[in-house]
């Protein structure tokens, strides 16, 4: 199959992930892959099997947001067969911009991903803590703003 | 778009077991109960609409990746 970042691939119908209900915006997207960035593996590329340009960039948000939480509505959880805390995955949709340092992540609408029986839902959060814009960069020093700080201190 | 006039605590019916109900009036804020099965989403306009968007920027970036992580 064709995909948005990873050229032809060989497609396993045993790593396909079903969004039964799409995703919002995309309500006829229910069948995705994931396929980790080889450039940088702390980047996850939701691809849609059957529309090859359709893809998000996903983050593990405890990586740059170590108090994230998700309170999963049991709902969500009968929805997506969730037995074991281990069959939860979770992620984050990057919307990346140029340069890197702006990109945002989408911390109030997770990927609740059900990693053994392949069942996923972007979750949207009510009444959350979080946006759907969080600047990625802006609890972290970049090395650009490491730079002008060691400048204006000389 | 369908318009129907309602009074408070008069309801609405969509399909067989969506029911919406008129709970309070007050100024220019109406205050409103849904009854829903479980599995239905939902959410205020506003929100839903903010996350459509932003899938939307997420997904139709056009992004070089590799300029963007060898520099």
């Amino acid at each position: 199959m064709q995909t948005k970042y990873h050229g032809t691939i060989e497609l396993e119908e045993k790593s396909m992930i079903t969004f039964e209900e799409g995703i919002p915006g995309f309500p006829d997207a229910k069948s995705f892959v994931l396929l980790p960035l080889q450039q940088d593996a702390a980047f996850t590329v939701l691809q849609s099997t059957e529309e090859p340009t359709l893809a998000f960039i996903l983050v593990n948000p405890f990586e740059f947001k170590p108090d994230y939480e998700v309170n999963l509505p049991d709902k969500v959880v009968g929805k997506l067969a969730i037995t074991e805390p281990d069959e939860v995955a979770i992620f984050t949709i990057l919307t990346v911009q140029s340069p890197f340092e702006n990109t945002t992540a989408n911390l109030q609408a997770p990927v609740v991903i059900n990693i053994e029986k392949q069942q996923a839902k972007q979750l949207i959060l009510t009444d959350s803590p979080y946006t759907p814009k969080h600047h990625l960069f802006k609890q972290r020093n970049s090395p650009n703003r490491r730079e002008s700080n060691a400048r204006s201190t000389t | 778009m369908l318009v129907l006039r309602r009074k408070l605590n008069e309801s609405i019916m969509i399909g067989d077991n969506i029911e919406v109900k008129i709970l309070e009036m007050d100024g220019d804020q109406i205050k409103l109960g849904i009854e829903a099965p479980t599995d239905i989403d939902i959410f205020r306009s506003e929100l839903y609409k903010t996350i459509q968007q932003e899938n939307n920027l997420a997904a139709t970036q056009e992004i070089d990746l590799s300029t963007l992580f060898n520099k």
